[in-house]
């Protein structure tokens, strides 16, 4: 097990994706951050801290669901556990950034936009990510990435925050592990 | 909790954290009917026929809604419009639905035990819509979806079901359901629609109305089942109302906070009145919304589920 990332450089990844994103926003008018259940919702909620920190204005956070526009239901065996959808604000000419964790193969960044075209009509969106391990299996990348960790397939990352799992880490897990539809 | 059933064919079978799983996917479910676009890709390509044998409106509509907003195909075979009439029996008809690639077929039949009966004999997907006095799992299911989402919770709630119990299977349902969720029920109706062995489902049964009316959280009224009842249980529906239909003056003595519920169709004027039925504690029709949230989430938790191997 090796760490990829502590609890200090977590946050120093947040801070710099918090900054990179004002960067790209002439005007946070229309700034919006909707995390990906589970872990994107909590880093969601501290990139909008962090974005609160630096201009003392408070960015609408929602929260993404995707099992229901997941592309791998038939494949699966059991059906994924479906969390709730909260987006409480107008998405309709709005400049999103969809918030994960890890950025694998890209297919729940496809679903996650199937279902933000279902609830209206963003002028843009973009990704952000706290680790970018590779191995997309579409045209999809990150717009912010926390960490790029070169990997291989049979390898396995693991996020833990301190809001669902009592601490701030991400390791890597050499061997022994097949890649699942939970990892995409 | 990882979801491993196929069908869903009682509530007498599904261990209380698959109950509360059902219910936690359908407040997710829920979600989809407030937007704009009511529809999401989960059972895209997937054919959902609905087999009705006895006549139903709400059950069957909120059932193809639920599978057209999952972006399923449905179609709908009643008894009166199909070969059953003919004499063709059960398993020939729903052969041939599965003959066109059927993924689920929801059955209601006034047979108990039908829904298990096609179960074994398909490779699709089972969902029990009613079957004849036994089981109506999805309106247990709604039921309890209604008032967690009311009230917070299910365990140590006193819920007084009222009515024709023997021929009910939304009772049934219900008291396997709310028992295992840890629920006091108690039930109440005309003796000769309440026989005492449902006691051995660890229900109590009362005569006193009044009392079991002070002491309930939520009152789940049933509607008399004029049509499964072949000799009379009781004088007429007069006297039916005068001793167990829920007034005016017997709200009143009712808890403020108490959830008015019934399955549908409603008698007005029999077993409830109708300015109980109209009143902010009825949740009769948030019933019927909830309803299509928990037909969503059941289609979507079996949709997919590959029997266990038995090889290995």
């Amino acid at each position: 097990m090796t760490v990829i990332l502590n609890s200090e450089a977590m946050q120093r990844a947040l801070s710099r994706m918090a900054h990179e994103i004002l960067e790209h926003h002439d005007s946070i008018d229309q700034l919006v951050l909707i995390g990906l259940q589970t872990r994107g919702v909590f880093l969601a909620r501290r990139l909008a801290c962090k974005i609160f920190e630096i201009t003392n204005r408070e960015i609408a956070v929602g929260t993404l669901d995707i099992s229901m526009y997941r592309d791998d239901l038939d494949l699966r065996g059991n059906p994924p556990m479906v969390k709730n959808t909260d987006i409480s604000f107008d998405l309709n000419a709005k400049q999103v950034v969809l918030v994960d964790d890890v950025l694998f193969t890209g297919r729940s960044a496809r679903a996650a936009m199937d279902a933000i075209s279902d609830l209206g009509r963003p002028q843009r969106i973009q990704l952000a990510v706290l680790i970018d391990r590779g191995h997309r299996e579409l045209p999809i990348r990150a717009d912010y990435v926390g960490k790029n960790v070169p990997t291989s397939r049979k390898e396995r990352i693991h996020v833990r925050l301190k809001e669902e799992d009592g601490e701030d880490l991400v390791t890597l897990q050499k061997e022994g592990f097949k890649p699942t539809a939970e990892d995409s | 909790m990882l979801w491993t059933r196929k069908h869903l064919l009682t509530i007498e079978e599904l261990s209380p954290e698959e109950i509360t799983h059902i219910i936690d996917t359908a407040a997710s479910f829920k979600e989809v009917s407030t937007r704009t676009i009511k529809k999401v890709p989960a059972l895209r390509g997937k054919t959902v026929v609905s087999l009705f044998m006895e006549p139903s409106t709400r059950t069957r509509v909120s059932f193809e809604l639920a599978a057209k907003r999952l972006s399923a195909d449905t179609l709908s075979i009643t008894a009166q419009a199909s070969s059953i009439t003919k004499g063709e029996t059960l398993k020939d008809t729903a052969r041939n639905i599965e003959a066109m690639n059927a993924d689920f077929v929801v059955l209601r039949h006034s047979a108990a035990g039908s829904p298990r009966f096609l179960a074994e004999r398909l490779n699709a997907s089972i969902v029990n819509a009613g079957d004849g006095a036994h089981e109506h799992p999805t309106q247990a299911l709604l039921d309890i979806f209604t008032i967690r989402e009311k009230l917070g919770r299910i365990s140590g709630l006193n819920v007084l079901i009222l009515g024709d119990i023997l021929f009910s299977r939304v009772a049934r349902s219900n008291i396997w359901a709310l028992t295992k969720l840890g629920a006091n029920v108690t039930l109440c109706g005309p003796t000769t629609l309440v026989p005492d062995i449902f006691k051995e489902l660890g229900v109590k049964i009362t005569t006193n109305l009044d009392d079991a009316l002070r002491e309930a959280d939520v009152i789940n009224l049933l509607r008399i089942q004029h049509e499964r009842q072949r000799k009379s249980f009781f004088p007429n529906i007069g006297e039916y109302k005068l001793m167990f239909g829920l007034s005016n003056e017997r709200f009143l003595m009712t808890r403020p906070e108490v959830l008015i519920m019934h399955p549908g169709p409603i008698n007005r004027g029999v077993e409830i009145a109708s300015e109980v039925a109209d009143c902010p504690r009825s949740v009769i029709l948030e019933q019927v919304t909830n309803g299509l949230a928990v037909r969503m989430a059941v289609l979507f938790l079996l949709n997919g589920v590959q029997p266990v191997a038995t090889e290995t």
